[in-house]
Parts: C-alpha cells; structure tokens; sequence
C-alpha cells in the first residue's frame, strides 16, 4: 500500500539522493547522487533494500516528518539526535514506525550527513535513471514544508528485529583522507607537494553539494588548464591559492588544475565534515600492476 | 606530438588519457576515433567515456583491479590504431533572433569593433561551428569556429541574469545559456529551441563533433517556433555532416 511521508518542518537542507547518475556526464550533466555513498548504502542495507534505493540526505539541522502509515526506517551516516515521537533512536538499527509516528532530529553530535532510508526505497520518479535531486533535472530540489513523500507501507510485513549489516563509523569523525595524484600534480613545486601532504586544512564556509573549499591560501604559480574533464573527488587549485574540493553535483569539465583525486573513501569522509573541520590529505597506496 | 597521448589512472575509477594541449579541430577527430573505439572496446563493461579538447576520461563504475594491467591495454589500442574518418557526425541548424529586444549588446559590439550591426549578424552566422564538447552545464556546448573580428571581452560587471537560449560571445568563445543565469558574455541574440529535454532520450541531439550553423529569424519566426515548441510540433533542422 501506498503512504505518504509528510514534511511538517524542512530542517536546513535534505534531499532525495541514490547513488546518482551515469552515462549523462557527455551532455553535462552531473553525476549527483548521494555525498556519503557508504551511509546511504548501509541504510539500504540494514533494510535489506538494493543498495542504491533512494534514501534522505539530511545536513546537520533535520527535518520533521510524520508516518501516514507503518514504515520500517533506517538511518545511516551523522549522529543528528534522531527521535521517534518523544523517544530517542539508535542509528543503524530498524526501526518501526506506526501510522501518525512523527520523526525528528535534535543537536548534531556527530557528522554532518544523515541517511534516512525506508523499507523498499522513496517512491519517486525517476529522471534519468536516477532518483538524485539536482536542480536543472528534477522538480523538487529541496524537502519543502507540506510536501510529501511516496513509501510503500510495510505493515503486513514480519519484522526483523536486529541486522547482520556492519557499519565501521570511524571515518564520520577521522581527519584523514586518502588522495591519489590529480594530472597537474607533477607540475606542483616541491614545496607546495610537501605542503599539501604535511599540513592540515580547514573546510571554509562554502561548502555545499556541489564543492568545498578549504580555507587555506597556497601559492600558486601553476597556470589554468584547457577546460578538461572533472569528477566528483577532484581537488582544484584556483588562480587565487584555494583548494577546491569538487563533490557530487560538481560540473563535469573545469578549467583549474587538478592537483588531487580524493579516494571513494575519501569522498564519504569529507561529506561528513562541516565548516571548521580539518582534514588532512593521505597518499592512497598505489594499486599493484 | 611526442609523449602523447598520456594515460594515467585518475583516482580509483577514472582514466585519463591526455593529447597535446591545443584546441583543434584535426586533433578532435582523432579523439572523437579512439572514443568510439573505447565504447565499442568496453561495450559490455559499464564505463562512460567523455571528451573535452584534448582528453578523454574513462570513467568505470568500481574501482579498477589492475590500473596498470589496464593502462598497458589502452596503450597498445592507441599505439596499434589507424585512425579513421568518423562517419556519424550532423551539421544541426539552430535558430537565432538576432533583434534588439534580445541581442543586449549587439550595440555595444557593433561600437567596439567598428562594424555594423548586420555585419556583426552576418559574421555570427556565416561559420559551421564545430562543438568540441558538452559541459559546465547541461546542454552547454563548447563551439569552435568563431570568426576572430568577432572576439571580444567578457563584461566588467557579469549580468546578473542572462536569459536562458540568450547567445552570447566571451573572448573567442560563442554559445547559448541553456538556462536562466547570472553571466559575464556579450548576448548577441536568443535562440528558442530546448536543446536539452530531460524527459526525452537522449536528453540532447547535439554530439561532440557535430557542426551547428545559427539560422537568422525574425521576431514573429521566433514567436512561431515558441509556439511549435508549445503544441509539440517544432522539429529541429538537422542532415548529415559530409566533412
């Protein structure tokens, strides 16, 4: 049976993300999905949903949403004070929510990205074969107060009570990230190498789904590039002496040089910092060849 | 050139393999050859190949097992290739209205560079425009072919709203804003096709190494080509590009 999850405050900013788009980037289109692949799946998972169901992104201040019939949910990724009706819930469990249940988040204690999911995935449309919202594809952009969203009820279903799903949560609070060489890496001095691999760096306010910029100044000597292509994970170096970090809804070509490639590992990671936070860049082993 | 192409992993799930650095159109086929050839190569596999210039990025959809056993499979493809003519490639008429109510700076361009407004029209129109690539944002074409009297600076102060179809010149660039947004180029005109549609598949007719010539229409030919769009009826002009 068809239900509807209803928006009854929107929180700062929550989307519906899968795991994104591909084979569109020719015509431009960004690839989306959701900034944590790995909380987004393990939700899926404990929930025995594909992997790349639909879940809720929710940054940092949550939503408020009220059940218009049973559900079986699972959050993922940041620890953002999640409540069911008055009663606090745990992260990575099932949780059964009855018809008229209200969720909400509190503080943010760990995190900055939280993945709500629910038993068989958000029942939404699909624009090239992809669920993500991203401005310029999809109608909703953004949860709204009063909008909805489609669930299928999972009432009559026999509840599981606990999972066999692991979720490592240390990389929500680690530092560091595990980078490879960008294709204008080896045209960096030797000091700025050294400086990016020994200092620490800080996210700057702008920081968003599509990038993040860190708030560092380097010397930058290196000249723009061709426009050329760009992936989710890129680390840029702007005329001006910034790093910036390119996330999922980054633009699919760029003209900055590419000092860095983030890891995949990498890139959950740093979507769970928040201004302020500090990373550090790690040389990612080389695969054997 | 010696040294190229470069191919080098980019991250876990990417290869790059670079050409030299120049924007060229003969350098273009090449690239747009080894394209279809790697597409065809990985028809089964789930990768995605894109080009800009002078690259192209192999994106794969896990992480490769053996980047270097992979690497040394696509040297000896671009090292055993004869390249050959791409056959595939559409000349797509696109229609432009150049009057004053959309071409912003048609004024301002005609001034700077010493030449009448119609010549500026009939400079704009004259060349088959090679798209090199499409990025930035979806739909955004990057075009070859712009005539140099025509090259001219961004604005000082960008707009900030442009009109989405507005068609615009920047250095010696042309293109069209597929959507409404802030912008720094000189608009010469507007061009009322939805070149990119979603809901359609593919969402974009217009490929890497096609040619797109503007077509000059009136203002009520503009208004009719809304209108065609509107009730589903407009279809865009478009034959086989025979080099």
């Amino acid at each position: 049976m068809k239900a509807k999850l209803k928006v009854l405050q929107p929180g700062l900013l929550s989307t519906i993300q899968d795991f994104g788009r591909r084979g569109f980037q020719k015509y431009g289109v960004p690839s989306s999905g959701a900034m944590d692949k790995n909380a987004s799946k393990t939700a899926n998972l404990i929930l025995q949903n594909d992997a790349n169901a639909a879940t809720l992104e929710i940054t940092q201040m949550g939503p408020k949403l009220e059940f218009e019939a049973a559900a079986k949910i699972a959050i993922s990724g940041a620890d953002l004070s999640p409540k069911l009706n008055d009663s606090k819930i745990e992260n990575n469990e099932i949780i059964k929510a009855e018809a008229g249940d209200i969720l909400s988040f509190g503080r943010p204690i760990i995190g900055m990205r939280a993945y709500l999911a629910i038993k068989n995935g958000f029942q939404l449309e699909k624009i090239l074969e992809s669920r993500s919202w991203y401005a310029e594809i999809t109608e909703n952009t953004k949860l709204e107060k009063g909008m909805t969203l489609t669930y299928l009820s999972s009432e009559e279903e026999k509840i599981e009570t606990h999972t066999s799903v692991k979720y490592n949560d240390a990389y929500l609070e680690s530092e560091n990230l595990s980078v490879f060489p960008g294709p204008e890496y080896d045209n960096l001095p030797e000091t700025l190498k050294s400086h990016l691999r020994q200092s620490a760096f800080s996210l700057d306010k702008n920081n968003n789904r599509m990038a993040i910029q860190l708030s560092e100044i380097l010397k930058n000597e290196l000249d723009p590039i061709i426009t050329g292509p760009v992936l989710p994970g890129t680390v840029q170096l702007t005329p001006g002496g910034k790093l910036i970090v390119l996330m999922r809804d980054c633009q699919t070509t760029g003209g900055y040089p590419r000092v860095l490639q983030l890891s995949e590992d990498a890139i959950n990671t740093i979507a769970q910092k928040k201004t302020g936070d500090k990373i550090r860049f790690k040389s990612a082993p080389i695969p054997k060849g | 050139m010696k040294g190229f192409p470069k191919i080098s992993p980019m991250g876990e799930r990417g290869v790059l393999i670079e050409f030299a650095p120049i924007i060229d159109e003969i350098l273009l086929q090449e690239i747009l050859f080894f394209k279809n050839k790697l597409e065809n190569l990985y028809i089964k596999a789930n990768v995605e190949v894109i080009n800009t210039y002078n690259s192209l990025l192999i994106n794969y959809l896990f992480s490769i097992e053996d980047v270097y056993g992979e690497i040394s499979k696509l040297k000896k493809l671009f090292e055993n290739a004869k390249i050959e003519k791409i056959s595939d490639q559409k000349i797509v008429y696109l229609p432009v209205c150049y009057d004053e109510d959309f071409g912003w700076d048609l004024e301002f361009i005609s001034k700077e560079k010493d030449l009448t407004k119609e010549e500026v029209i009939s400079l704009h129109t004259a060349p088959l425009y090679t798209v090199y690539f499409i990025g930035f944002l979806p739909g955004f074409l990057y075009l070859g072919g712009l005539d140099e009297k025509l090259q001219i600076s961004r604005k000082k102060q960008p707009r900030l709203k442009i009109e989405k179809g507005a068609v615009g010149i920047g250095e010696n660039q042309t293109g069209i804003y597929p959507k409404s947004s802030p912008g720094g180029w000189q608009i010469l005109g507007n061009c009322p096709v939805n070149l990119f549609d979603k809901n359609a598949n593919p969402p974009f007719e217009i490929s890497s190494g096609d040619k797109v010539k503007f077509e000059r229409v009136s203002k009520a030919e503009f208004q009719e080509i809304r209108e065609q769009i509107l009730e589903g009826k407009f279809q865009l002009k478009k034959e086989k590009y025979e080099g």
